[in-house]
C-alpha cells in the first residue's frame, strides 16, 4: 500500500512537471506570436504593411496597357496639431512606372518634434505590390519649431500585380514621438 | 457544505480537520474546496448581475438617467469580467472539485495544497477588481475603474486606458495562476488517481469534459498572462507591441487576444456538456447515447477551436483567404456540436423520462443553447458578421450560450448534486419557482436583443436611438425578473447549508448512474481512501 502511495506521488510530480512546463511554453509562445506575426504580415501583406526598408532594383518593364489608381490619405494621431497632408490625392499610374508624390508636415509649436509616420495600405493584398525607393516613413523626421517640411516618398508597382486590383489607398498616420526618443536617449545616458 | 468531518479515518493522523476559520483558510480538502468555489462563484454571479442591473435600469429608457456614459462603460467591462472569470468558471472548477474525485473513486484531488492556493488567490484578485469599482464609484476623485470592455483591446487599454488598468493587470494575473494551477490539478488527478478498473472509456463524461477542459486552460491561459503583461510593458516601459508609433500594431492585440479568447469560451461551456451527459441519462433512465462520440466531439471541438479565433475579427480586413478559412472552419465547429444535441435528444428519445428540476434545467440547457449555436452559425458566415459585429445581437448571441447554456446547466448540477452535497433535497417548491421564473425572464431579456441588433443597435453604448425603446424596456423588465430570480436561488443554497429539508438518500435520483451515488449524503468529508470496486 505504501509502496504504491509512493508510486502516486511520484507519478504526480511527473505529471505536474510536465504540465507547468507547457505553461511555461505557451506563455513564450504568446511573445512568439509578434515575430511570426510579423513575419506573416510581411510575407503577405496581411493588415496592410509595407515594407519598412526601400526597393533597391529597379522595375523589370512597365506595363502600359494597364493602368492602377493609387489613392494617399493622411490621418494625424496623438500629439500632432499641425498639417500633414499629400499634394496629391490620388494619381493613376502603371505598373512599373515611378513616381514622386510630395507630403508635407509642419510644426506650429515652439519646440522641435521627432515624428513617425506609419503607412497601411487597404486593401491588404495590394501591399506587397507597392515598392517604394523613397519614403519619409523610413526614418523619424525631426521639424524644427515652426518648419514646413517637404516629405517626398518614390514608388513603382510590381508589374506582377494581380490584374483584379486596379485601385487601392496607402494611409499615412503621423504620431509626435518626441518624447518617446528622449526617454531612450535619457536611459542610454543613464547607462 | 459538508460538514461530516466525525467520519473521518484517524488512521490517517495527517488528515485532521479543523473547525471554523481555519478549516476554510488551510482546507487541502476536495469536498470544503469545492465548496469555498461554489459560494465564491455565486457571490460574484450575484456582484456581476448587480453591475448588470446597473446597466439595464439606464437602458430601460433612452437618454441618460441613472449613471454617466463613462460610469456604465465600467460597468458592462466589470460585469463581463466577473462573469467570465468570477462566476462561470469558478463554479465548474468547484464543481471539478467536488464531483471528478467522487466519480474517478480518488480520495481527494493529486495536489491538495495547490488545491488551497489556486482557491484562495481568487479572492484577492476579485477585491482587486472590485476596489477599482468602489474607488470609481465612492472615491477622492472617482478615478475611472477598467472601461475598455471584457475584451480590452488595445490601445483603447495600453495608450488609453485608466490608471487603474494595471490593478487589471495585476488582478487577471492572479486569476489566470489560479486557473492554471486548478487546472493542472484537474489533469493530475484524472491522470494518476483513478480507483483501478476507471479506464479512461469508464469514466463518466463530466470528467472527460473536465479534462479536455483542463487541457484548453493549461494551453491559453498563460497567452492571455502574455498579452496583459505585453500591455503592462507597453504601458510602462516603452515597449511598442501595440503601439503603432513605435512600430507595433493594435490588431494583433486581436489575434493574440481572440487566440486565448475562443477557446475560453469552450471552457466555460465544455463543463456544461459534460453535467448534462451526466442528469440526461439519469432522468431518461437510459444510459447516455453514444458515449465514445461524446468523448470524441469533445476532443475535436476542442483542437478546433484554436484555428477559429479570427471569427471575431472579421471586420479588421483580413485577406479573403484568411476570412474564408476561419468562416469555414467556425461552421465546422457547429459539427461535432451538433452530434452532442443529437446524442442528448437520442438519450431522450423514447425514454422513461420524469422532469425532476436537474433534469428541467437541463433541458432548458439543450434547447436554449442550440439557439445560442443557430446565432453563432449566422455570425460565423462573413459577410453577414460585417452587419451584426459589434450589435446587440452578438450579446443575444452570447448569452443564450453562456447564461442559458454555461449556467443553466452549473443550476442543473447544483440541483442535481445538493443533495450529495449537503445531505438534504433541495425545497422543490423554490427550485420550481426558481426555474419557471429564470427560464421566462432570461428569455424575455435575451430573445429581443436578436430584434435590436438586426436592426443595428451598437453594444457596449449607454444610450440608444429612440426607435429601440419599446425593446429595451422590455429587456430591462427581462433582466430585473432574471436578476430578482436568482435570489430564490440564494434562498435555495442557504437553507441546504443550514440542513433544512427532507434528507436526502445516498442515491436521490432514481436513474442516477455513477461512483458518487455510493457514498451516503452528505459525502462524508474522506471517501474512498480505499478504492472502490468498479464493475
Ligand atoms: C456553434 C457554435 C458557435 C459559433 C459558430 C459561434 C460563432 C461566433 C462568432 C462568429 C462570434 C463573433 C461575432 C462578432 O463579434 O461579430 C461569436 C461571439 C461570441 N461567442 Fe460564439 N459561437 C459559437 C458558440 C459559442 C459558445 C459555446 C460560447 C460560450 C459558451 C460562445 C461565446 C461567444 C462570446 C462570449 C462571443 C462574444 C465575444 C465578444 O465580442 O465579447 N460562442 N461567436
Ligand atoms: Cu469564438
Amino acid at each position: 500500500m505504501s509502496d504504491n502511495q509512493l508510486s502516486v506521488e511520484e507519478r504526480n510530480k511527473r505529471t505536474l512537471t510536465k504540465l507547468v512546463i507547457w505553461a511555461v511554453g505557451m506563455f513564450a509562445f504568446a511573445f512568439l506570436m509578434v515575430p511570426f506575426y510579423n513575419v506573416i504580415c510581411d510575407i503577405t501583406g496581411l493588415n496592410g504593411k509595407t515594407s519598412s526598408t526601400a526597393a533597391t532594383d529597379a522595375p523589370a518593364e512597365v506595363v502600359e496597357d494597364r493602368t492602377v489608381t493609387v489613392e494617399f490619405i493622411t490621418q494625424k494621431g496623438d500629439g500632432i496639431s499641425g498639417e500633414f497632408t499629400s499634394e496629391t490625392k490620388r494619381v493613376k499610374v502603371h505598373p512599373g512606372e515611378i513616381t514622386l508624390v510630395h507630403f508635407y508636415a509642419s510644426n506650429p509649436t515652439d519646440s522641435d518634434m521627432v515624428t513617425q509616420s506609419i503607412p497601411s495600405v487597404s486593401p491588404g493584398e495590394a501591399a506587397r505590390y507597392l515598392h517604394k525607393t523613397q519614403c519619409f516613413c523610413f526614418d523619424q523626421q525631426t521639424l524644427a519649431a515652426g518648419e514646413r517640411k517637404d516629405m517626398p516618398m518614390i514608388f513603382y508597382l510590381d508589374p506582377e500585380i494581380p490584374r483584379h486590383i486596379n485601385q487601392f489607398t496607402l494611409s499615412y498616420t503621423i504620431f509626435d514621438v518626441t518624447e518617446r526618443v528622449a526617454g531612450k536617449n535619457n536611459s542610454v545616458a543613464a547607462n | 457544505m459538508s460538514t461530516a468531518a466525525a467520519t473521518h479515518d484517524d488512521h490517517h493522523d495527517h488528515h485532521h480537520a479543523p473547525t471554523g476559520l481555519k478549516r476554510w483558510l488551510f482546507s487541502t480538502n476536495h469536498k470544503d474546496i469545492g465548496t469555498l468555489y461554489l459560494w465564491f462563484s455565486f457571490a460574484m454571479f450575484l456582484v456581476g448581475g448587480f453591475m448588470a442591473m446597473v446597466i439595464r435600469a439606464e437602458l430601460l429608457e433612452p437618454g441618460m438617467q441613472f449613471v454617466d456614459p463613462e460610469f456604465f462603460n465600467q460597468m458592462t467591462t466589470v460585469h463581463g469580467l466577473v462573469m467570465v472569470f468570477g462566476a462561470v468558471m469558478p463554479a465548474t472548477v468547484g464543481l471539478a472539485n467536488w464531483m471528478i474525485p467522487l466519480m474517478i473513486g480518488a480520495p481527494d484531488m493529486a495536489l491538495p495544497r495547490m488545491n488551497n492556493w489556486s482557491f484562495w488567490i481568487l479572492p484577492f484578485a476579485f477585491g482587486i477588481l472590485i476596489f477599482a469599482v468602489l474607488m470609481s464609484a465612492f472615491g477622492a476623485g472617482n478615478p475611472s475603474a477598467p472601461n475598455f470592455g471584457w475584451t480590452f483591446y488595445a490601445p483603447l487599454s495600453t495608450k488609453y486606458g485608466p490608471a487603474s488598468t494595471d490593478l487589471f493587470i495585476l488582478s487577471v494575473h492572479m486569476m489566470g495562476i489560479s486557473s492554471i494551477m486548478g487546472a493542472i490539478n484537474v489533469v493530475v488527478t484524472v491522470f494518476n488517481m483513478r480507483a483501478p478498473g476507471m479506464t479512461m472509456m469508464k469514466m463518466p463524461l463530466f470528467v472527460w469534459t473536465w479534462l479536455i477542459t483542463a487541457f484548453l486552460l493549461i494551453a491559453v491561459i498563460p497567452v492571455l498572462a502574455g498579452v496583459v503583461t505585453m500591455m503592462l510593458t507597453d504601458r510602462h516601459f516603452g515597449t511598442s507591441f501595440f503601439d503603432a508609433a513605435g512600430g507595433g500594431d493594435p490588431v494583433l492585440f486581436q489575434h493574440v487576444f481572440w487566440f486565448f479568447g475562443h477557446p475560453e469560451v469552450y471552457i466555460m461551456i465544455l463543463p456544461s456538456f459534460g453535467i448534462v451527459s451526466a442528469i440526461i441519462p439519469a432522468f431518461a433512465r437510459k444510459p447516455l447515447f453514444g458515449y465514445a462520440s461524446m468523448v470524441y466531439a469533445t476532443a475535436s471541438i476542442a483542437l478546433l477551436s484554436f484555428v477559429v479565433w479570427a471569427h471575431h475579427m472579421f471586420t479588421v480586413g483580413m485577406p479573403l483567404a484568411g476570412t474564408l478559412f476561419f468562416m469555414y472552419m467556425t461552421m465546422l465547429i457547429s459539427v461535432p456540436t451538433g452530434v452532442k444535441v443529437f446524442n442528448w435528444v437520442a438519450t431522450m428519445w423514447r425514454g422513461s423520462m420524469t422532469f425532476e428540476l436537474p433534469m428541467k434545467w437541463a433541458i432548458a440547457f439543450v434547447v436554449l443553447f442550440t439557439c445560442g449555436g443557430l446565432s453563432g452559425l449566422m455570425l460565423a458566415i462573413t459577410p453577414v458578421d460585417f452587419q451584426y459585429h459589434d450589435t446587440y445581437f452578438v450579446v443575444a448571441h452570447f448569452h443564450y450560450v453562456l447564461v442559458t447554456g454555461a449556467i443553466f446547466s452549473i443550476f442543473a448540477a447544483a440541483y442535481y448534486w445538493l443533495p450529495k452535497w449537503s445531505g438534504v433535497m433541495p425545497s422543490k417548491l423554490l427550485g420550481e419557482l426558481h426555474f419557471w421564473n429564470s427560464l421566462i425572464s432570461a428569455n424575455l431579456l435575451f430573445f429581443p436583443m436578436h430584434f435590436v441588433g438586426l436592426a443595428g443597435m451598437p453594444r457596449r453604448y449607454a444610450d440608444y436611438a429612440l426607435q429601440f425603446a419599446d425593446y429595451n424596456f422590455w429587456i430591462s423588465i427581462g433582466g430585473f425578473w432574471f436578476g430578482l430570480s436568482q435570489v430564490i436561488f440564494l434562498v435555495v443554497a442557504v437553507r441546504c447549508a443550514m440542513k433544512k429539508g427532507e434528507p436526502a438518500p445516498a442515491k436521490p435520483w432514481e436513474g442516477a448512474e455513477g461512483l458518487e451515488w455510493e457514498v451516503p449524503s452528505p459525502a462524508p468529508f474522506h471517501t474512498f481512501d480505499t478504492p472502490p470496486v468498479i464493475k
